[in-house]
């Protein structure tokens, strides 16, 4: 059999020009692309024919598949690819055909064995042409068709199955599109013979491939197609690693298009509005205005060089990126422009859950600020109530012992822990709002509590000792906690105002007001490196009393006594006499005094850069407050804060614990319960009260006499 | 952080307020290199900087093909010369876990523990004052450890398991959608899974085996001990961890951009309960 076909078939090659064989030509002027797909094919049959009948029983239950011939030219032209995709498949398909040939020795280049091959195969599609050899060919061709099968039937189970499910379809393909020719063409000699099972099996097969799946209305043919197409275009390398990838994609892209605008639209919708936000802040600048504005905002500019810090602490490696710190400058810049504000300074950045602070800390000009009064007359107003109910109830119940400890107030405005106002805002391009000022009571709670901030500033603040106030009230707290503890300056920076009188006459008995030293001549870098004691602090510290300025309460408390009733006094009793001034360090005191914190140093210095010791700076980091910082070249000097907003402590945290309960009633005879006698003692007072008795009825006189010994029993 | 991307890297997660002067950068843009090509590692992540008292550590790590073998830690104090550091061991974990407080900075510090060990002597029983030394190095390989096992992050897809067993980076990773990205189910912990196995059957029906073989963090414990932020819009995402503070991780949805950095003391934070 084979041999009969392959001289034959080079015959055909050597006339091609026959005009007995118009499908030949029609195949050569129609295959011509495909001839890079001819040349390998054939090597690959040739060697494979020979091994074929020992495939052909494997391959018989394949070809017993009949499908009528209608159902073979129908698919095959509705689905024929574009000719410029098979063209692109081919050279691929000749690359993976070389790939998976053993046999390439073998090659015996009958160029026109493949493409007869090819005419055979669309003389099978189309009908069985009138050649004598017809049979034969289409026995050779059978077997060739074994052959591929047996070639790529053990290959099916690598994942080159897609391939070469490919490859046979190109081939139909290429069938296809001559099928139609050959309709036309063929048309005399046509003689029904039963297609071939093989064929049908293909037929079939393909079929199945291009069914099309009910979830997606996708089919498995055209996805495999535009998958390879991508491949083909896009060239990624080592594809096949990433060809599921790939095929996620392509199936994604089908979707992608029909929801596009729905689903985009709401995600990049918070972009936006940030973007424009932000471009507000970039446009504040360009106001309408002679330059006579532009001079006076120059003059008397309240605007700290934002950026001038940002490079130095750069340097130390501690900063937000240059973008957001520029974002930041520009916000402060329109917070200075709305507000009038004397001097203005870029506190740092407080991270939260859900989102963060950016905290500024702010001076008005004199006269300009308001102070909320509101809280102090609320608690004055709740300690009347309680002593007026206590006095009603007088006569009824017995009055506890228990005052409420008197508010400490807070300080004012520009003293002590409310020197400065801050205002605070989430993204740069959002509103400032301005934090209430702080109180004792909430500094001293935000002593005992750890809590993380959520970013928005009504949330209540649960916690033991329950907290006075929202996190608009503990982030002021927190900051003034950290400002005081953490501040610090180069020595001589700051110096005290005049002195006139303060220290002996004020109760205080400290300096609270310093102004910048005008001879200051900076300080060596290296000095402020080694030396703890070259640093001082500038911002008062807050007692635990939770302010900077002692508050004494006995002096209220004196003239409470004058106002209220005699029998009140004895409840207070309780309280002492005098209480202790707490002192704290005065202000500009070296960090070298500050505490440490179980044998850790409370700060930590390092040079900025080792490398370049000249031009570095020097740069404090702080071990109680982690996240606060202060640099200084020598001559200027700046501190920040980023961080969470807790102090550091190596020791875990533990809530405080609840306090006794308090003894409310004064344990009178009224009150308080006796035990129950036990029986000898009932026994007892039973016999002592008859004989009592006995006595009162015969003889009334020792009746006192017995009434005692009843008393001492 | 991956050291080829180190620069964009470090401008993402600068929201933290932790980042590298520029002498660190550009040495470290330099000595990464030279370690990736000594020591044949097919990617090198700089994995952060612990702030101890005298001196910062620089940590930088090695991997291989498959992304989920141990890794290889190294550390500088001046981001130019890296030493290797022995690979952690459980008992090393259990050993420094008595140890409290800051790192020195220095690596050859030894912190001293008392330790009651009951010694017998015949039939009596002693209880005598140990005092055992550990050394800082050994506690910095389990502090890092550590770290890595409870909070480093890699998002959904940014891995994928090959049918022969390793893990490779997934070229065709386009990033988290924004939807996905602000989820925490969208993230895995870079590490061999634990709660994997306890899912039960109808959940690991929808897990794709080739995407979904590491833990997400939604189930970490305790809930909420991660912060998810939005910045810029939706155009970053940041995750923030709370156990250890100063991890932190960014990812720009949309985009291939992702990776994580520690900056911190090196000090878990306890008190998490408490602070939520």
């Amino acid at each position: 059999m084979e041999d009969l076909t392959y001289p034959k078939q080079e015959q055909e090659n050597q006339e091609p020009g026959e005009a007995g064989r118009p499908w030949e030509e029609i195949a050569a002027s129609s295959q011509d692309p495909k001839s890079g797909l001819s040349e390998p094919l054939e090597p690959e049959e040739r060697p494979e024919t020979g091994p074929s009948p020992r495939s052909s029983p494997a391959q018989s239950p394949r070809s017993r598949a009949s499908t009528p011939l209608d159902d073979l030219t129908g698919p095959g032209a509705s689905s024929s690819l574009s000719p410029p995709q098979e063209a692109s498949f081919s050279p691929t398909l000749a690359l993976a055909r070389q790939e998976h040939s053993d046999k390439t020795t073998n090659v015996n280049p009958k160029a026109g064995t493949p493409r007869s091959h090819h005419l055979e195969q669309s003389s099978d599609k189309g009908e069985w042409t009138a050649p004598a050899t017809c049979q034969s060919e289409g026995n050779a061709f059978q077997q060739s068709q074994q052959t591929k099968h047996h070639l790529y039937g053990p290959k099916d189970v690598s994942d080159n199955s897609s391939k070469q499910k490919e490859l046979r379809f190109n081939i139909f393909q290429e069938e296809d599109s001559n099928s139609n020719y050959d309709l036309d063409h063929a048309g005399p000699g046509v003689s029904e013979a039963a297609p071939s099972l093989l064929e049908i099996a293909i037929q079939s097969a393909k079929a199945y491939l291009q069914k099309t799946s009910s979830k997606s209305g996708l089919n498995l043919y055209d996805h495999l197609s535009d998958m390879l197409t991508k491949v083909l275009d896009e060239r990624p390398e080592n594809a096949v690693d990433i060809i599921e990838s790939i095929s996620q994609d392509v199936k994604m892209a089908h979707f992608r298009k029909k929801l596009d605008t729905l689903q985009n639209e709401n995600e990049m919708l918070p972009i936006y509005e940030i973007a424009e936000k932000q471009k507000a802040l970039f446009l504040q600048g360009n106001l309408e205005g002679a330059d006579q504005e532009l001079e006076d905002e120059i003059a008397e500019n309240s605007l700290p060089n934002v950026m001038e810090s940002a490079f130095y602490f750069e340097q130390a490696g501690v900063g937000l990126g240059t973008d957001e710190t520029y974002r930041i400058f520009l916000a402060l810049k329109q917070l200075t422009d709305t507000h009038p504000i004397q001097r203005c300074r870029f506190w740092g950045k407080i991270l939260g859950l859900e989102m963060n602070y950016i905290v500024a800390e702010v001076e008005f000009r004199e006269g300009e600020d308001e102070e909320d009064i509101e809280d102090e007359d609320v608690t004055e107003e709740r300690d009347d109530g309680d002593s007026e109910a206590e006095e009603n109830d007088e006569d009824e119940l017995p009055r506890t012992f228990y005052k409420t400890p008197q508010a400490i107030p807070k300080e004012e405005s520009r003293t002590g822990a409310n020197k400065y106002v801050y205002f605070v805002c989430n993204e740069p391009g959002g509103p400032w709002v301005k934090l209430p000022s702080v109180t004792p009571a909430q500094i001293v709670t935000a002593r005992k509590i750890k809590k993380f901030f959520t970013g928005r500033l009504e949330t209540p603040i649960v916690s033991y000792p329950p907290f006075p106030g929202n996190e608009s009230n503990y982030l002021r707290a927190q900051i003034a906690r950290i400002s005081a503890g953490t501040h610090v300056s180069p020595l001589g920076f700051y110096q005290f105002g005049e002195e006139e009188g303060e220290e002996e006459e004020e109760v205080e008995g400290r300096r609270d007001s310093f102004e910048e030293n005008p001879d200051f001549e900076g300080i060596q870098v290296i000095d402020l490196v080694e030396s703890l004691s070259n640093w001082v602090h500038h911002v008062q510290h807050i007692l635990s009393q939770g302010r900077c300025n002692w508050f004494n309460p006995i002096q209220k408390s004196e003239e409470e006594e004058e106002e209220e009733d005699e029998e009140k006094e004895e409840e207070k009793g309780e309280e002492p006499d005098y209480m202790e001034q707490e002192v704290g360090p005065p202000l500009l005191t070296p960090i070298s005094e500050d505490l440490e914190i179980q044998n850790i140093p409370p700060w930590t210095t390092r040079l900025s850069s080792n490398l370049v010791p000249q031009y570095a700076i020097a740069v404090l980091r702080s071990n109680l407050w982690p996240g606060a910082y202060a640099f200084s070249n020598g001559k200027k000097f700046e501190n920040v804060y980023i961080g969470w907003g807790h102090k550091y402590s190596p020791d875990n945290y533990t809530p405080p614990a609840l306090p006794p309960v308090y003894q409310e009633y004064p344990s009178g005879a009224e009150i308080t319960e006796m035990d129950d006698p036990s029986v000898e003692e009932e026994q007892a007072f039973e016999a002592s009260r008859e004989a009592a008795a006995l006595p009162v009825e015969e003889m009334e006189d020792t009746e006192e006499d017995e009434d005692e010994e009843n008393d001492e029993d | 952080m991956d050291a080829e991307s180190l620069l964009l890297s470090l401008e993402l997660a600068s929201g933290s307020g932790q980042g590298l002067s520029p002498d660190r950068r550009a040495s470290l843009l330099t000595s990464l290199t030279l370690v990736k090509r000594d020591y044949r590692y097919d990617r090198v992540l700089f994995w952060g900087r612990i702030l101890g008292l005298v001196a910062d550590y620089y940590i930088a790590q090695g991997l291989s093909e498959d992304q989920l073998a141990p890794r290889k830690t190294l550390y500088s104090l001046n981001c130019m010369e890296w030493s290797l550091l022995p690979p952690a061991t459980e008992e090393m974990v259990v050993q420094t876990s008595v140890v409290k407080g800051r790192f020195m900075g220095d690596p050859s510090h030894e912190y001293e523990h008392t330790e009651l060990q009951k010694t017998s002597e015949g039939d009596k029983v002693f209880e005598e004052e140990v005092v055992v030394q550990i050394k800082e190095e050994t506690r910095l390989v389990s502090v890092i450890d550590q770290i890595d096992k409870a909070v480093a992050v890699i998002p959904r897809g940014a891995l994928f398991k090959t049918p022969f067993g390793p893990i490779h980076v997934n070229r065709t990773f386009e990033g988290l959608s924004l939807s996905e990205a602000k989820k925490l189910s969208s993230y895995f912990h870079f590490r061999e899974p634990v709660e994997l196995r306890n899912k039960t059957l109808l959940e690991k029906a929808d897990l794709d085996p080739s995407l979904d073989f590491m833990d997400s963090l939604e189930h970490d414990i305790p809930k909420g001990s991660w912060s998810i932020q939005a910045e810029r819009g939706n155009a970053l995402v940041v995750l923030r961890s709370l156990l250890w503070p100063g991890l932190t991780f960014f990812h720009a949805p949309r985009t291939k951009n992702c990776g994580y950095i520690y900056v911190g003391t090196g000090e878990k934070n306890i008190d998490l309960p408490f602070m939520l």
